[in-house]
């Protein structure tokens, strides 16, 4: 079981992981988009670790609305209003919980890439964030399924979502800055399916 | 008379599209809502969320012209928290630049919310030569 403040304790070591490989975020979307994802990331969750403090004893659903809107307002590119949308969405599946399980972990996550597919109208296999997401997802609903714990279930995603980058290397963009360069964006990674990537080993690293 | 807001990433573009704009429709209301804060490239949630609560004060309607990207679905979320606010607000897909100019003329001339929306959406088949 999480509670809330142990998620609280999780993002920080999210903002701390998304200002480690800031500058690569940065780098991989020079390549095939506009040059700021990890730029946009870390201004984003800067905001998010300075309003942490005021936030303690929050429940779960009311923190992760806060992340939401702290991201909408203050990241600048799609990842905002993107992430914004996940957080706010998985907030609202936690409303009023105050400690959440693995099946909730899994029921948010699912409602947050719902509202991801909602905002950006996008599905898997478009060069995008879902294609971590979703991966993730299914890989963590089998292991959960099959009974394992937290921390190999987390694990099981981070794996899923490492293939879903690898994967993203060889497809065509057809959504985002990056469906401007057609096939020329294949042989790169996606920004965004790779900033999924790192916020989930960041929890996953905790359990 | 219908107003508009004028979403870009660059604060420049949406001020040029507005000076454009004006330049045919003086009387019409617009703001332009590009950039971040620090004058960096991005879209501003608050500020988009402003532009549109200043242009309601002095409009029957708001034409919301977005240029790519998260400029869309920054406004949307911004058009979603506003609920059912009036007077009423929409997006329109068009050519930024193109869009701007045929609308606010439209809107000048005393159209409705709709027609000034449709008269953004045919500047995609104005051929320029």
């Amino acid at each position: 079981m999480t509670d809330s403040a142990k998620v609280l304790e999780l993002l920080g070591k999210m903002k701390a992981a998304i200002d480690e490989n800031a500058q690569f975020l940065t780098d991989l979307d020079a390549a095939i988009g506009d040059n700021d994802h990890g730029i946009n990331m870390a201004r984003g969750f800067k905001k998010v670790e300075e309003d942490l403090p005021g936030l303690s004893g929050k429940d779960v659903g009311a923190i992760l609305k806060k992340v939401g809107m702290d991201l909408v307002s203050t990241v600048g590119g799609s990842s905002g209003p993107l992430y914004g949308t996940a957080f706010m969405k998985a907030g609202a599946k936690a409303a009023g919980k105050n400690e959440i399980g693995m099946d909730d972990f899994i029921a948010m996550m699912e409602e947050a890439i719902g509202g991801v597919q909602m905002r950006g109208k996008a599905v898997k296999g478009e060069k995008t964030m879902l294609d971590s997401m979703i991966p993730a997802l299914d890989a963590m609903k089998e292991a959960a399924g099959a009974g394992k714990a937290a921390g190999d279930v987390l694990k099981a995603g981070v794996a899923a979502a490492e293939d879903g980058v690898e994967y993203t290397k060889g497809i065509i963009a057809t959504k985002g800055r990056a469906s401007y360069l057609g096939e020329r964006s294949i042989g790169h990674q996606d920004p965004g399916a790779t900033s999924f990537l790192v916020l989930l080993k960041a929890i996953a690293e905790e359990y | 008379m219908v107003g508009f807001v004028l979403v870009s990433h660059s604060r420049t573009l949406a001020e040029g599209a507005k000076e454009l704009g004006l330049m045919m429709a003086p009387e019409v209301p617009v703001e332009a809502a590009g950039g971040l804060p620090d004058g960096g490239m991005g879209t501003d949630y608050q500020r988009i969320a402003e532009a549109i609560d200043k242009v309601a004060e002095v409009s029957d309607g708001i034409l919301v012209i977005m240029d790519m990207g998260s400029s869309c679905m920054t406004t949307e979320m911004v058009l979603e928290d506003r609920g059912d606010a009036l007077p009423k607000a929409v997006m329109v897909d068009c050519p930024f630049v193109e869009g701007t100019v045929a609308a606010m003329v439209s809107a000048a001339m005393g159209d409705s919310l709709e027609t000034v929306k449709k008269a953004a959406e045919d500047a995609a088949g104005e051929k320029k030569f």
